[in-house]
Order: structure tokens, then C-alpha cells, then sequence
């Protein structure tokens, strides 16, 4: 079973936009973006392919940051865009198909968020 | 200009085996753009994670499919070994590999026949559905379950296959080879099958990679990617080539997936020559520790089991990235510019598993 | 291209017997591995609870006081956790399917299990 190198990178928000653009215009494709609560910040992964090297960059934003679309680069990021934001609550600003929280509709609002689950708790 | 209108495509609709809602706006016949919806069948399957001990996790990832079931428990597994650097031995290796082929048969058998279905050929349909059973029953006999095998484990599988089973599939396969080239051909080369496929829901190379298409709707639009060439499990040790075709039709997503039933049964004799004798698992102390983004390729495209431990039992987070919901947006830009008449067949053609993309 | 590539499967199917089993008139096919559903041998299950514990679809009660084994077989995924993670290995996967049900009730089995009296020489040799 070979092991496969996977490296990522933790990359500030601002800069999220220019290192995203750069991996498109070196032909990566898009690969998922996920998001993750860590303790009260979620860590929202991007992760490109390229000729099966597989990168992952990194972005951790407090809950109400509002996180800037890379739809204009990866015209088909909008469909994990809208999950996130449906399933954490994570504001994405500029998506080109907002379907305003109506991808995934949950009996619970925004179920894998960090607000729900201090609620559960209590 | 024409006047506009929305037609509601779904969720409930003869030709979907799966609830997926498309808003059509269309011109006369023509539609110009569409709007896709899911959210139908929205389980929470990653949020129980935090719930299960991640060894039992692995019940729950098989049953995020009901189709490529094998494959989501056996990527949720090898993330799990990765993080833990867990060595699974040789021969629990090769029984994934074998196991995931057989599901890459019965998955694509079954989807010829959902499609042969969508443009109205329901004696092809019943045809293709006949073989997969001899694939389930194989699938049945060695694992226990016909579509949930729960062969898998972390750090190895749960059941053997015996050498002179392994024989017995060996000639199995050659009759289900010889009844899976009667049936291509009439997928490949009928008149009537052809001339419906051809030019519909044509996806340029360039839209298939930047749009994230994977598995066949990425390689019937000429993009060579197959993640079975990273060698996860005993990939790595067999001999293949990628099915690419280039016209990017829903012919040659047809053709792609025809051919790849070759690919397999090739696939699945190799690993039965090679398979190596030994322990079929190791056991499994301590709780994982760290993230790993486990890759493999289903039989709708790649699949990524994202999995995060703290160091409890409990993982922080398994996210699930199904071939399926990276596959929309490919859709989308086929769908815009095409027939009313065609939409069914260019729906079936990317084969949608809602259930996995929602998890 | 090519005309009547289905004729020649049609015809063979047509004079071939059927592929699909008249059920119930035949019973379906099953394995000797098939996955059905769970049997307990109640006179050896220790009431430890492990197969509760380990069960990822909450189907199985286990009351130590009562003596009680409960299954939920709507519940159950058969996913055979429960059988491998028996440490008395009285759990047993049944090949048969479970009976079709119309409403969703627990079925509950009585632990007949009596701890054996450890020999008191044993103890003697110990001390």
C-alpha cells in the first residue's frame, strides 16, 4: 500500500483568494472544500489535485467571519459553498448560485454548526 | 425571444431512482438554464461520528451507499490506518481490491440497466440486472451480504475467501465476461441505442476538469484521471489502464463504464493469480490521533473520506466527499442548452447516487 | 453501426428457464454465511453488555438485573458487530431473514444464565 503524501498549508483569509487563483492558473482541480469546528473556530479545508499530487490549504475563521467565494475561479466550488453554509452557518460572501440556505434543509439549523452543539449540551 | 417557463423536474420521476430536483427554464423545447436542489434524504451520517467509537464507524460509512457500499467502508478504514500508521497485511489487501471490483461490476451493471431503462429499452434493462445478480451472489457467498458486505475492517477484513472459492470465482467470471460482451455490444454498437446517445449532454474537457468532474463523466470527456492509479489498497501491484474515451457524450460515458466491466473482471483475475497467503488482520490498540484526506475510486469517481481524531475513540470529524455531489455542477453545464426530451437520459448519464451526496 | 444486436439475447432468454425465483412459492436464496438476523443462546449469555455498548445502531438492551436480552429488529442494521464482540460466543447470526413486522415492538428474551459455584478446592489450592 503506497502512502500518499498530502501537505497542507495554513493560509490567512485575505490571502485566500490569491494562493486559490494561483492553483488554478497551475491547472489544479478542485477537489472538495470542507469545513471542520475545532473547539469555537472552524478550519475550512480546500484541497486541489494535480496529476494525483494531492494539496490542501487551510483557513481558520471564527464563526462570524464571512468567507469570500472562490466560485470565480471554480465555477463548480458553489455546490460545497452551500453546503457549508447550510450545514455550519458559515457566511460565504459572492457565490454565484446562493441557494440562501436552501441546499440541504435540515429540521435543525445549521446541525454541525459550533452553536448547535453548545446547545445540545446544555 | 420566446417566453420563458420553469418546469419542476423531480424529485419524484419515473426515470430517477434517487430524489434529485431540477428547476428547468426553458425556451420552447430548449433549456437554457437549471437550477439543481438536493436535500431530500439529509441524514447526519457525519455528525454521529462523534457519537460511535470509530472502530463501529465503520458500519455506518458502508451504509452511506447503498450500491458502493464496500468502497465507503473500506476508504473509511484506510484513513483510520493512515492516521494510526497502521500496516494491513498482503492478503486483506487483495481481498479489498477484489471485493471493490466486484462492486465496481455490480455497480455499473446496475446502472447500464438504470439507463437502458431511462430511454425506454426495458428488455436491456432486465438483461443488465441478470448478470449483476450473479455478481451479488459471488458478493453474498464470500462476504455475507448481498449489496452491505461489511468485509471490512480497521486494520484488515472480516472474512476470508478460501483458495478453491477463489478458483470458483475465477471460472465464474468467465461466464459472466462472456454474458457482459452480449450485452456492451448491444450498448456499443445498436443502431437505435447509438443514435439516441450521440451528441447528448456534451461536456468539453476543459469544463469536465475545472468543473470537478470525476470518475466516468471526467474520463468519457477525455480527462485522464483514475485514482486507482495512486495504488491505494493492492492497486498498486496490478496492471491497468484508465478507460478514457474523448467525445464527452452520454455515449461515451456509456462506453467508458462498458468498458471498465473488462478493466474489472481483468483486475479481479490478476489479484486472484497474486493473491499472496497470510493474517487477515492486525489488531488495533490505541485511538486515532491527526487528519487524513483517504482517496480511492468508486464507481462514479473519486471518493474522499476526510478523518480527524483527538485522541479519543470518538473522531472529531469524518467528512464524506461522494463522486455524486462534485458531479452537480458538471451536470448543470450539460443540462444548459439541451432538449427537454434528452434531460432524463443526460441525468441517468452522470449516475446519481443522491443518497451518498447527502450523506 | 449495427441492426438487431438485442435479437440474438432476446431469443436466448425467451427459451431459457426464468432467472428470478418464484417467491414465496420457493424460498429466496441464501448462503451459509447470509447475514438474517441475530439468535441468542440465552442459557450461556453473562449479561456483560457488550454487544449493547458495541451496537452502532442502539438496537440491543441488555438488563443485568432483570435478566433480560432486547433486540429492536427494526433497529438492527445486521451488521454482525454484536456476534463478533460476544466474549461467551452466544451470539449467533441466523441466515433467515428477518419475519416482515407491521408494527415496531422489541423482542425480548430471558437470560436463563446461572453463574456456576466455583469449587471451593480451587480456592484452597490458590491459598
Amino acid at each position: 500500500m503506497t502512502i500518499e503524501n498530502q501537505s497542507t498549508t495554513p493560509v490567512e483569509i485575505g490571502k485566500l483568494i490569491g494562493v486559490v487563483e494561483e492553483f488554478r492558473n497551475q491547472g489544479y482541480r478542485l477537489v472538495q472544500i470542507g469545513c471542520t469546528a475545532t473547539g469555537d473556530l472552524y478550519e475550512i479545508n480546500y484541497s486541489f489535485d494535480k496529476d494525483y499530487t494531492f494539496r490542501n490549504i487551510r483557513v481558520t475563521v471564527t464563526p462570524d467571519t464571512e468567507i469570500p467565494s472562490i466560485t470565480g475561479m471554480y465555477w463548480g466550488a458553489f455546490i460545497y459553498e452551500n453546503e457549508m453554509h447550510d450545514l455550519f452557518g458559515v457566511n460565504v460572501r459572492g457565490m454565484n448560485i446562493d441557494f440562501k440556505g436552501t441546499l440541504i434543509r435540515t429540521s435543525v439549523k445549521n446541525p454541525f454548526g459550533i452553536a448547535a452543539g453548545k446547545g445540545e449540551k446544555q | 425571444m420566446s417566453r420563458q417557463i420553469i418546469v419542476p423536474f423531480g424529485p419524484q420521476h419515473p426515470v430517477l431512482p434517487e430524489p434529485l430536483h431540477l428547476d428547468l427554464v426553458l425556451e420552447d423545447e430548449r433549456v437554457v438554464d437549471v437550477i439543481p436542489s438536493i436535500g431530500y434524504v439529509h441524514r447526519g451520517f457525519e455528525k454521529l461520528v462523534e457519537k460511535r467509537d470509530f472502530n463501529n464507524y465503520v458500519y455506518l460509512a458502508e451504509r452511506t451507499c447503498g450500491i458502493c457500499s464496500f468502497i465507503h467502508g473500506m476508504t473509511y478504514c484506510q484513513g483510520i490506518e493512515q492516521v494510526m500508521g497502521i500496516e494491513v497485511p498482503e492478503r486483506a489487501l487483495y481481498l479489498r481490491t477484489i471485493w471493490s471490483e466486484y462492486s465496481r461490476l455490480h455497480s455499473h451493471l446496475l446502472w447500464l440497466g438504470c439507463f437502458a431503462d431511462s430511454f425506454g429499452f426495458e428488455n436491456l434493462f432486465m438483461n443488465a440486472w441478470r448478470i449483476r445478480e450473479r455478481v451479488l451472489d459471488v458478493l453474498e457467498q464470500t462476504t455475507g451480504g448481498r449489496v452491505i458486505q461489511g468485509a471490512c475492517k480497521v486494520g484488515g477484513v472480516r472474512r476470508n475467501i478460501g483458495s478453491e472459492k477463489l478458483a470458483e470465482m475465477n471460472e465464474g467470471l468467465g461466464i459472466i465476461r462472456r454474458e457482459i460482451e452480449d450485452l456492451t455490444n448491444v450498448f456499443l454498437f445498436d443502431s437505435s441505442i447509438r443514435h439516441r446517445l450521440k451528441n447528448v449532454g456534451v461536456l468539453s474537457k476543459e469544463d469536465a476538469y475545472h468543473l470537478g468532474a470525476v470518475g466516468p463523466v471526467a474520463r468519457g470527456s477525455g480527462v485522464n484521471v483514475d485514482l486507482r492509479k495512486t495504488g491505494y489498497a493492492a492497486y498498486g501491484k496490478l496492471k491497468f489502464e484508465p478507460v478514457v474515451e474523448t467525445a464527452g457524450d452520454s455515449l461515451a460515458r456509456c462506453t467508458v463504464r462498458a468498458r471498465e466491466l473488462f478493466a474489472s473482471i481483468d483486475m479481479i483475475h490478476q489479484a486472484i493469480a497474486a493473491i499472496p497467503e497470510g493474517p487477515l488482520d492486525v489488531k488495533v490498540t490505541g485511538a486515532p490521533e491527526g487528519e487524513y484526506f483517504s482517496r480511492s475510486e468508486q464507481p462514479r469517481g473519486e471518493l474522499i473520506h476526510y478523518v480527524k481524531g483527538n485522541g479519543t475513540k470518538f473522531l472529531v470529524r469524518s467528512r464524506i466527499r461522494t463522486p455524486t455531489l462534485t458531479n452537480i455542477p458538471p451536470l448543470v453545464k450539460m443540462l444548459a442548452g439541451c432538449e427537454l426530451a434528452d434531460v432524463p437520459v443526460i441525468v441517468l448519464s452522470i449516475d446519481p447516487c443522491i443518497g451518498c451526496a447527502e450523506r | 453501426m449495427a441492426f438487431f444486436e438485442m435479437a440474438k439475447t432476446a431469443i436466448k432468454t425467451l427459451v431459457q428457464r426464468p432467472a428470478t425465483i418464484r417467491y414465496p412459492a420457493e424460498s429466496a436464496k441464501k448462503t451459509e454465511i447470509s447475514r438474517g438476523h441475530v439468535t441468542i443462546d440465552e442459557s450461556r449469555c453473562i449479561s456483560c453488555g457488550s454487544c449493547q455498548r458495541t451496537c452502532p445502531s442502539q438496537a440491543i438492551v441488555v438488563e443485568k438485573e432483570a435478566k433480560t436480552w432486547q433486540i429492536d429488529r427494526l433497529r438492527c442494521v445486521v451488521c454482525r458487530a454484536c456476534v463478533d464482540v460476544c466474549p461467551v460466543k452466544c451470539l449467533f447470526m441466523d441466515t433467515q431473514y428477518t419475519a416482515p413486522m407491521v408494527t415496531r415492538s422489541t423482542e425480548t428474551v430471558m437470560i436463563t444464565y446461572v453463574k456456576p459455584v466455583k469449587p471451593p478446592e480451587k480456592e484452597e489450592g490458590k491459598a
